[in-house]
């Protein structure tokens, strides 16, 4: 029981951290050491959890010892425990980034804090084994989010809160719905049994994909999958750049992680309607996100209309439901979570140094800060798909499987929209970076810290080896995939270790 | 009765629907009120109604736990209900603070941001 703890950690390291930041309220200083050390303390915590699922198999904790049936699980397969990674590594890059870019406007009304509450309800949401706990999560999740959104209250990130806000509750009050329904038609909340209830004698199957369905639309508007995905660009562009990069790294993943766990768990039964619905949308998400990406002319906005496009890739995999297309969803997942963040961060620095988001006011930046276009590169070029990076790797892994399912299609245009990408990549590139400033527009502020850049240049370093060691990572997706594909091992690994 | 909550949780649902589509900002919050409390009669109702008796076990007796009230989704509608709350109460702040800056409460006047 003991040495389960390690399961709680990456819940109770953010919140520890948040109670200490809102106790150190007057001391900007405290809250921002609080935040850094509890963010480093939550990476260690989740590669702590991976070494041990990877060596182990999938861990498990009763809380307060109750049986699986009753009581609330916290469940670590790999997937959730490489997510709980990842959430470290983007909670340790932003909190160093946030120190040295935000203003104490922002600090004082709780910027730390609240930030540990949302890695908290993300990690909660990787790592429960219940799917009412799992709504819980979504909600500390969200709440935080709004607050994180609104703070510094301009006139845009009040209007981007408030279709956020709007758009998510709904989506909330139909998860709220399909929980309710799961529990009167299985008797249980625990994904375990459900999971064994659903494909049972007792549940009609079309009632499993009635709620599947109800599932599919509220984890889709938290996913930002077509057609609900309205809210995202019209807000991610609106807050401070270390929000923008924490929520374009995390929040969606959150809602993707919720669909590739209900659709390799629990409904599994009807796949050729709920997985080949799941491959459409992916591929319509793709089209309208890089579309929309074409037509913007803000850095961020940009980035807010490829996170859209990119959810579709992870989908796809999903959709396929192959050891391989899961694999790729979830290598593209990490990959593309590391990569949307630097982007943001870079863009902040873009913003710091030529002091305009637009791209019609940048220019010149390429022959003043060769660095920081590099730095622009690696991630824009992964991002796109491009040789030697991680990015690469992820979408030829998905390519492959959707080519061994003989779904031509979606990789038609899953290869399109990587074109489109690349083409929007590379008009940042010719704007912002290498057509000269336009006249009479003063550099910016000029001197940025190192605090802005050391993030941004590891989280780049990342984005290489991702490319380098692809094999390693390749692998690690892949036996995650495997636990996926075999709902059984799950359920076994939940049951068999029932106090 | 059954069919009686069924008919109150669907008019619940067709209500907020309805109030999240207007053009007024209170009307919005007042929709998404009725959205949750819509989810929550819901979850209460799914799982079967049984009257006026809890699942109490006497003492050094047994229980037929088919004869008695599941406490699970009143437990589920508790918790939806305070998070719910909290939730709204934010959503008020930030419709008063939408009013304050934007300075209309009409809707489609929110775009700003829009693409």
């Amino acid at each position: 029981m003991l040495h389960q703890v390690r399961l709680a950690l990456p819940i109770l390291i953010p919140l520890f951290t948040a109670v200490f930041c809102l106790l150190g309220w007057r001391s900007l200083r405290l809250q921002r050491a609080a935040g850094v050390a509890g963010s480093f303390l939550l990476l260690a915590a989740g590669l702590e959890l991976l070494r041990s699922v990877s060596q182990d198999g999938i861990q498990v904790l009763h809380i307060a010892g109750w049986p699986a049936r009753y009581g609330i699980v916290l469940v670590a397969d790999l997937f959730s425990a490489m997510m709980v990674v990842l959430a470290g590594v983007l909670g340790a890059a932003i909190s160093v980034y946030s120190v040295g870019d935000l203003n104490a406007r922002h600090e004082i009304f709780g910027y730390h804090p609240l930030s540990h509450v949302m890695l908290m309800g993300v990690c909660g949401a990787f790592l429960t084994g219940d799917i009412f706990n799992l709504y819980v999560w979504f909600e500390v999740t969200l709440i935080a989010s709004f607050v994180l959104l609104a703070l510094g209250g301009t006139r845009g990130q009040i209007e981007g809160a408030l279709k956020y806000v709007t758009l998510n509750l709904a989506a909330s009050s139909l998860f709220l719905t399909a929980a309710g329904l799961l529990y009167s038609a299985a008797g249980t909340l625990n994904l375990a049994a459900l999971a064994e209830a659903l494909r049972g004698p007792d549940t009609p199957a079309g009632l499993a994909t009635v709620l599947s369905m109800l599932l599919l639309v509220a984890f889709g508007t938290k996913a930002a999958l077509f057609p609900l995905f309205f809210w995202l660009p019209a807000s991610y562009h609106t807050p401070p750049v270390p929000v923008s990069a924490l929520f374009a790294g995390l929040l969606t993943k959150v809602g993707v992680y919720a669909l590739i766990r209900v659709f390799t768990l629990l409904f599994v039964t009807e796949t050729a309607f709920t997985h080949n619905l799941l491959l459409v949308l992916a591929g319509l998400t793709m089209v309208t996100g890089v579309l929309g990406a074409v037509t913007q002319n803000e850095i961020r906005r940009i980035l807010a209309f490829h996170s859209v496009s990119q959810v579709g890739y992870m989908i796809m995999g999903l959709g396929l439901l192959t050891p391989l297309a899961l694999a790729g969803s979830v290598f593209f997942m990490v990959h593309h979570s590391i990569v949307k963040s630097n982007l943001f961060l870079v863009g902040g620095i873009a913003q710091r140094l030529g002091g305009s988001f637009e791209l019609k006011r940048l220019g010149g930046l390429y022959s003043a800060y060769p660095a920081l276009a590099m730095l622009f590169l690696v991630p824009a070029l992964s991002l796109a798909g491009l040789p030697p990076f991680g990015g690469f790797f992820a979408k030829l892994v998905l390519i492959k499987a959707g080519l061994e399912a003989e779904n031509f299609w979606i990789v038609g245009v899953s290869l399109m929209v990587s074109i489109v990408t690349l083409l929007s990549m590379t008009k940042i590139w010719a704007e912002a970076f290498w057509k000269p400033r336009p006249e009479g527009r003063a550099p910016g502020r000029g001197g940025v810290s190192s605090r802005l850049w050391i993030p941004a240049a590891l989280l780049a370093v990342m984005t290489v080896v991702m490319g380098g060691a692809s094999q390693g990572f390749f692998d690690l997706s892949l036996r995650a995939a495997e636990q996926l594909t075999d709902p059984s091992s799950y359920v076994r690994a939940v049951q068999g270790s029932e106090p | 009765m059954i069919l009686l909550l069924a008919i109150v949780v669907g008019s619940l649902y067709a209500g907020g629907l309805y109030m999240i589509m207007r053009r007024v900002l209170i009307k919005l919050i007042i929709g998404l009120a009725l959205l949750a409390h819509a989810s929550n009669l819901l979850i209460f109702t799914a799982s079967g109604l049984i009257r006026g008796r809890a699942a109490l076990v006497p003492a050094g007796g047994s229980l037929d736990f088919r004869q008695v009230a599941d406490p699970l989704p009143q437990a589920l509608a508790l918790t939806a209900i305070v998070i719910g709350f909290g939730v709204l109460a934010f959503a008020l702040a930030l419709v008063q603070r939408t009013y304050q800056v934007v300075g209309s409460d009409d809707l489609d006047q929110i775009r700003s941001t829009d693409t």
